[in-house]
């Protein structure tokens, strides 16, 4: 049985461009799943078109058990979306929104005025739930898409970038609420430019590239797909890389990198804890003196970049602010 | 934070004309909230059509001479003139629509209710209906006004209101068209000029301002087909403020013959055809 959230060949294309080139999906229910990439590779484009807002040129799509396509305003009553930027009436109170959204999810007035207050509550927007929303800071404003989102309690949600130019308290808030969201057995499709994100939320991760999935797994997949453990060792004095280097080349499984004005030594290992442990005894007895010793395991920074041969970019900050500050600091600096 | 509710979808649409104008209601109120948060809207929406009553009553009403009107007469000019403002200010209600939605596009609004289990056009119908309010609050003004510089009607108080009937139709017509730019341009400030530029042709090439008899041959023919004008000639018609020395129509166009039917058609017309085209538009929109 195909899962809550269930795509097939997706293609769309914008004129030359090639947003979405066969893009194949299966979410179990009540699970997460973290979509990964770089900006343009098609994230939120397979979004639009699994809530609806886009018709894909071919492919199938099932939300909920429901055909996407066949039955787009069926999907819509199942389905949260909240969107990368965030998308309510800055001129109406948060309550405001939040009823006018329940009215439109075809509660009846009384239902929709009790739900936004629970949600106004339940994300800590009570104290401000009768200013208007332009008042609210990025944060607030956040948590208020997120529950416009929430209104019916969908059992399908889709996230789009929702933590994007969130500061790093505000962004550990929106992961508590959502990670507390799955647990209620909501399915739960999320993209990201944040591997740490993906990291932390997604039960699965699928990486995407070019409007394709170039891999897809859990996290410790992807992580062992790269290239498994590696141990790391930095000697007291340079004299000891020499010895040391014998060691690791005796454990490890390949080449031993080695940097010298560091002191670091890096060799690909597997066997984990245990083997550690046997490299310590091994120094010890050669009396290599060492500062640092650690088992490291590739982080999904370095999946992506095995993946795709580039990192992934950082998404803009809210430091678009900034650059718009600069005439006014300027300014500011002639008076 | 309490525990979160168990999951479930929402309740089934209530479907065909009853869900549709409910949604539309919805969509209405809160067009109508932000108009009351921005007063200055409606402010600069009614500034405009008053500084030209003014400015056409005392600077071109002493200059211009209706012929057929005793010479040097303001009065009947001025009283030619109100329609044609009244007609031009609500064709403005285009703009206003326009750049609404443009705005909505622009922050994801359309998006978040293109997502929602509502009726299709209740987006744009509640936006346009909101519209109207408006342009009804800015035509009562404009109507004051118009008396306080001597402005007159003659005939009775139901054919007077059914031509104040007839405008607010042509305006609730032109924000949909005003709908149509606002989808398919990607910026509100586009909307806004979009919505304007080819409303000064139309309202100018038409009976608003002057007669049409003054006017080259061929552009009588556009004048007098201008669906706009239609409204103008019916509006003046019902008010009582026909100069009896203009005849009513220069090259026999059947809408000056007949100018509240016209109107009420071409309102019509408008309206079935800028719908359905803004309609469709909503369905694929894309900001």
């Amino acid at each position: 049985m195909p899962g809550a959230i269930y795509a097939e060949g997706l293609v769309k294309t914008f004129g030359d461009v090639t947003a979405l080139d066969g893009v194949d999906l299966d979410v179990p229910e009540g699970t997460v799943l973290g979509l990964l990439g770089p900006n343009g590779a098609g994230k939120t484009t397979t979004v639009r078109v699994l809530t609806t807002l886009l018709q894909p040129d071919r492919g199938t799509a099932v939300v909920a058990g429901i055909d996407v396509l066949k039955h787009p305003n069926e999907v819509r009553r199942s389905i949260g979306l909240s969107g990368q930027f965030a998308a309510v009436d800055e001129y109406l109170t948060g309550r405001e929104n939040l009823q006018m959204v329940g009215q439109l999810y075809q509660l009846n007035g009384k239902a929709a005025k009790a739900r936004a207050g629970e949600l106004l509550d339940r994300f800590n927007l009570a104290d401000a739930a009768d200013r208007p929303a332009k008042t609210y800071s990025g944060g607030m404003r956040r948590r208020l898409d997120l529950a416009a989102a929430l209104v019916v309690s969908p059992p399908v949600m889709f996230m789009d970038e929702p933590t994007t130019g969130l500061d790093p308290r505000n962004r550990q808030q929106l992961w508590e609420v959502i990670q507390e969201l799955v647990a209620g057995g909501t399915t739960l499709l999320l993209t990201t430019q944040y591997l740490e994100e993906a990291d932390r939320l997604a039960h699965d991760i699928c990486v995407v590239d070019h409007g394709k999935v170039i891999a897809r797994g859990s996290s410790d997949q992807l992580k062992a797909r790269t290239g498994g453990e590696r141990v790391e060792v930095v000697v007291h004095q340079s004299d000891q890389i020499a010895p040391a280097r014998d060691v690791l080349a005796g454990f490890g499984k390949g080449e031993v990198a080695i940097e010298e004005h560091t002191r670091r030594l890096t060799v690909p290992v597997t066997g984990g804890a245990k083997l550690l442990a046997e490299v310590i005894r091994e120094l010890d007895t050669r009396g290599v003196e060492i500062d640092d010793i650690g088992l490291r395991r590739p982080t999904l920074d370095d999946v992506f970049i095995s993946l795709t041969g580039h990192a992934a970019e950082a998404p803009p900050e809210e430091d678009d602010e900034g650059v718009d500050a600069t005439p006014e600091t300027r300014k500011e600096a002639a008076k | 934070m309490s525990a979160m509710t168990d999951v479930m979808p929402a309740p089934r649409a209530r479907g065909g004309i009853g869900g549709s104008v409910r949604d539309s209601l919805v969509v209405a109120r809160r067009n109508l909230i932000r108009m009351a948060r921005i007063p200055e809207m409606i402010l600069f929406g009614v500034i405009q059509p008053v500084m030209f009553v003014v400015l056409f009553t005392y600077v071109f009403g002493g200059a211009i001479n209706i012929p057929g009107a005793p010479a040097g007469s303001a009065s009947a000019y001025k009283e030619f003139l109100m329609a044609g403002i009244f007609a031009q200010t609500v064709t403005f209600a285009t703009a206003g629509a326009g750049a609404g939605i443009a705005d909505d596009m622009h922050k994801g609004l359309i998006d978040r209710f293109r997502s929602l289990p509502m009726a299709r056009g209740a987006v744009l119908t509640g936006r346009t209906l909101a519209d109207s309010v408006q342009t009804a609050i800015t035509l009562l003004v404009l109507a004051i006004v118009a008396l306080l510089v001597g402005w007159r009607t003659h005939e009775n108080i139901g054919k007077v209101l059914f031509g104040f009937l007839l405008l607010l139709l042509l305006g609730y017509a032109f924000s949909w068209i005003g709908a149509l730019i606002g989808l398919s341009v990607r910026t509100p400030e586009a909307a806004t000029s979009g919505g304007l530029i080819w409303l000064f042709p139309l309202t100018f090439i038409s009976n608003a301002f002057v007669p049409v008899n003054g006017m080259p041959k061929f552009l009588q023919y556009i004048a007098e087909w201008n669906p706009f004008s239609a409204t103008v000639m019916a509006a003046r018609e019902l008010f009582g403020n026909t100069i009896d020395g203009i005849p009513k129509s220069v090259t026999g166009a059947w809408p000056m013959e007949h100018p509240v039917w016209a109107s009420l058609l071409w309102s019509i017309v408008i309206i079935v055809v800028f719908r359905t085209l803004a309609v469709r538009k909503y369905r694929s929109a894309t900001a």
